[in-house]
């Protein structure tokens, strides 16, 4: 019996390794083959490289216009979840604590379009039409468009948990409609304000359809499009197609990383109320 | 107190504004453009009633494929990605030293870029100097190598793979939620009664995990239906049509300057997924009912 249960244990042990293998493998690769030399990568496998070629990361820097994506991809990601966060929050908050047909239309309403599949062309058409195409402004209002539905239904189940008496208290205090918002509510919801600002920045940060329909100009390309044209440019040179790929999924691994708790939250938030 | 004083209405209205004009009512634009002619190369738009939709059906038009392969494609990884998170799930709530490093590692693709893993894999598929079958050659499988992304009978079950791949460790974090919020007193009390371990998931785990199975059910539906961007990395929709679905076809529309075309494709896309959300919040709703 003790063997048998300590022979079930092993198996599942070397189950679990060799599942975690699978997930990592390709992540290993891409990583070993970026510090390899062009003729090294020819063909791609796990050998290690004679010699780290650090230049990789240098010229690719270069020649994929890094700097440039980078900051387009920070600037769309960090100004749409910031646009998010204020505006999910504030509307959340007089969503679920002022309960009456209007507020319940309002809510539903905007959370229906968590499910809806969007309209590409006719939102180039609408961005045409108020000047936003092929501007930074305009990519950051879509992507904020695009986050509020999830965001408020996350937003919305986390502040029916807040008493209400904490409102009435500051009322009687003397608190306006706003002041009680900033200076009393606000504070208490940091923790969901991380989670949807995570969110919404990764989910940005990865995107890269919006880019594909609405920019042409490539200075304003974010780093996934950047990425992918690069591909196209030097799909011959696997080290440096690689070292382009590290590079850009750095940034959102050092946020999943950082900011782990923030996801999972959000995922069981969503998952528990739904 | 007085709710319309301290809750004024107008704190809403941010939200609902930008989610209005640049979501809902393209939308709404979108079925309006379906019944035009609307392309890049005239200025004036015309009104041609059903002709768009008349199109889908005809023969030499691969917009019926693209509806299928939608389906298909939602149906194929809703499957597999419930059965293996549920598996991998179940592998990593048990007593183990790394069972956190595990769970990071497989959810870790999920933060990555679609883009990013599509060209990971167009990287290691290449037919002759990809990792996949330099690696099935090294180990004396080279009779299995394949062109994983152009032979028809491949590249469907590869981008299957590649998306379950990428999408398993978030359907897996949601179980284990489910699973570590049963009791544990239930399966202490059944293996007192001398139930074995497939005897306590299919009696314990699974009726607990009812209201797990679903949300995930609904995330992967609502997800297949509107893929996009593992689709157009992998294949483009190719070779020919083969594996296209309908955001892809949209994509084509639009590069070809076929505004009515692709607006059509997204509204009838917008009933279907309309309409099946429908049903599921209809099932769900007599379910609330019955418990």
């Amino acid at each position: 019996m003790r063997l048998r249960r300590s022979l079930s244990r092993i198996s599942l042990t070397a189950l679990s390794w060799a599942v975690v293998l699978v997930f990592l493998l390709p992540m290993a690769v891409i990583l070993v083959n970026s510090f390899k030399t062009s003729a090294e990568s020819a063909d791609m496998s796990l050998a290690l490289p004679a010699r780290m070629a650090i230049a990789n990361y240098q010229s690719v820097f270069q020649k994929g216009n890094l700097a440039t994506t980078f900051l387009n991809s920070a600037i769309y990601a960090a100004g749409s979840s910031s646009l998010i966060v204020a505006l999910t929050l504030t509307a959340a908050f007089v969503l679920s604590r002022r309960k009456g047909r209007a507020t319940n239309l309002i809510y539903f309403f905007i959370v229906l379009g968590t499910a809806l599949p969007m309209n590409y062309i006719a939102v180039m058409k609408v961005m045409k039409t108020l000047a936003l195409i092929n501007t930074r402004l305009g990519m950051v209002l879509l992507y904020a468009a695009i986050g509020i539905p999830i965001s408020l239904f996350i937003a919305y189940g986390y502040i029916s948990t807040l008493p209400r008496e904490i409102d009435e208290a500051a009322v009687i205090d003397g608190c306006t409609p706003a002041s009680l918002f900033a200076l009393v509510i606000a504070p208490l919801l940091t923790p969901i304000a991380s989670t949807i600002f995570v969110l919404n920045f990764m989910s940005t940060w990865n995107d890269f359809i919006m880019p594909l329909y609405f920019l042409n100009a490539t200075r304003k390309w974010p780093m996934t499009l950047g990425v992918y044209n690069f591909f196209g440019m030097y799909q011959t040179q696997w080290n440096l197609v690689s070292a382009d790929i590290v590079l850009t999924s750095l940034p959102v691994l050092l946020v999943f990383v950082f900011g782990q708790k923030y996801i999972v939250g959000g995922i069981t938030a969503g998952a528990v109320k739904g | 107190m007085n709710a319309k004083k301290i809750y004024p209405l107008y704190f809403s209205y941010g939200a609902l504004g930008l989610y209005f004009a640049l979501f809902f009512f393209p939308c709404m634009l979108g079925l309006f453009y379906s019944f035009t002619d609307w392309n890049s190369f005239r200025p004036e738009i015309n009104f041609i009633g059903l002709d768009n939709f008349r199109n889908l059906f005809k023969d030499n038009t691969p917009y019926l494929l693209y509806f299928g392969n939608t389906v298909k494609f939602t149906f194929l990884t809703t499957v597999w990605k419930t059965a293996i998170g549920f598996g991998l799930a179940l592998l990593f709530t048990r007593r183990s030293r790394f069972a956190n490093l595990h769970r990071m590692v497989i959810f870790s693709p999920q933060v990555l870029s679609f883009l990013i893993v599509g060209l990971v894999f167009r990287s290691l598929m290449h037919p002759s100097t990809g990792f996949v079958n330099l690696a099935l050659q090294g180990l004396g499988l080279g009779a299995l190598r394949q062109n994983w992304l152009t032979d028809l009978h491949w590249v469907f079950k590869t981008i299957i793979a590649v998306d379950t791949w990428k999408g398993v460790g978030y359907v897996m974090v949601v179980f284990i939620a489910g699973i570590q919020a049963i009791p544990a007193s239930y399966h202490e009390a059944a293996i007192v009664d001398g139930a074995t371990f497939p005897q306590r998931v299919a009696m314990i785990s699974i009726p607990m995990l009812v209201p797990s199975f679903m949300v995930v059910t609904v995330l992967n539906l609502t997800y297949g239906f509107r893929v996009f961007d593992i689709i157009y990395v992998l294949t483009n929709g190719g070779p020919g049509y083969a594996t296209g679905v309908v955001n892809t076809g949209v994509f084509k529309e639009f590069s070809k300057g076929d505004y009515g075309m692709g607006t059509t494709l997204s509204t009838v896309l917008f009933l279907f997924i309309t309409s099946i959300s429908y049903f599921i919040i209809r099932s769900m709703r007599t379910k609330e009912v019955e418990a």
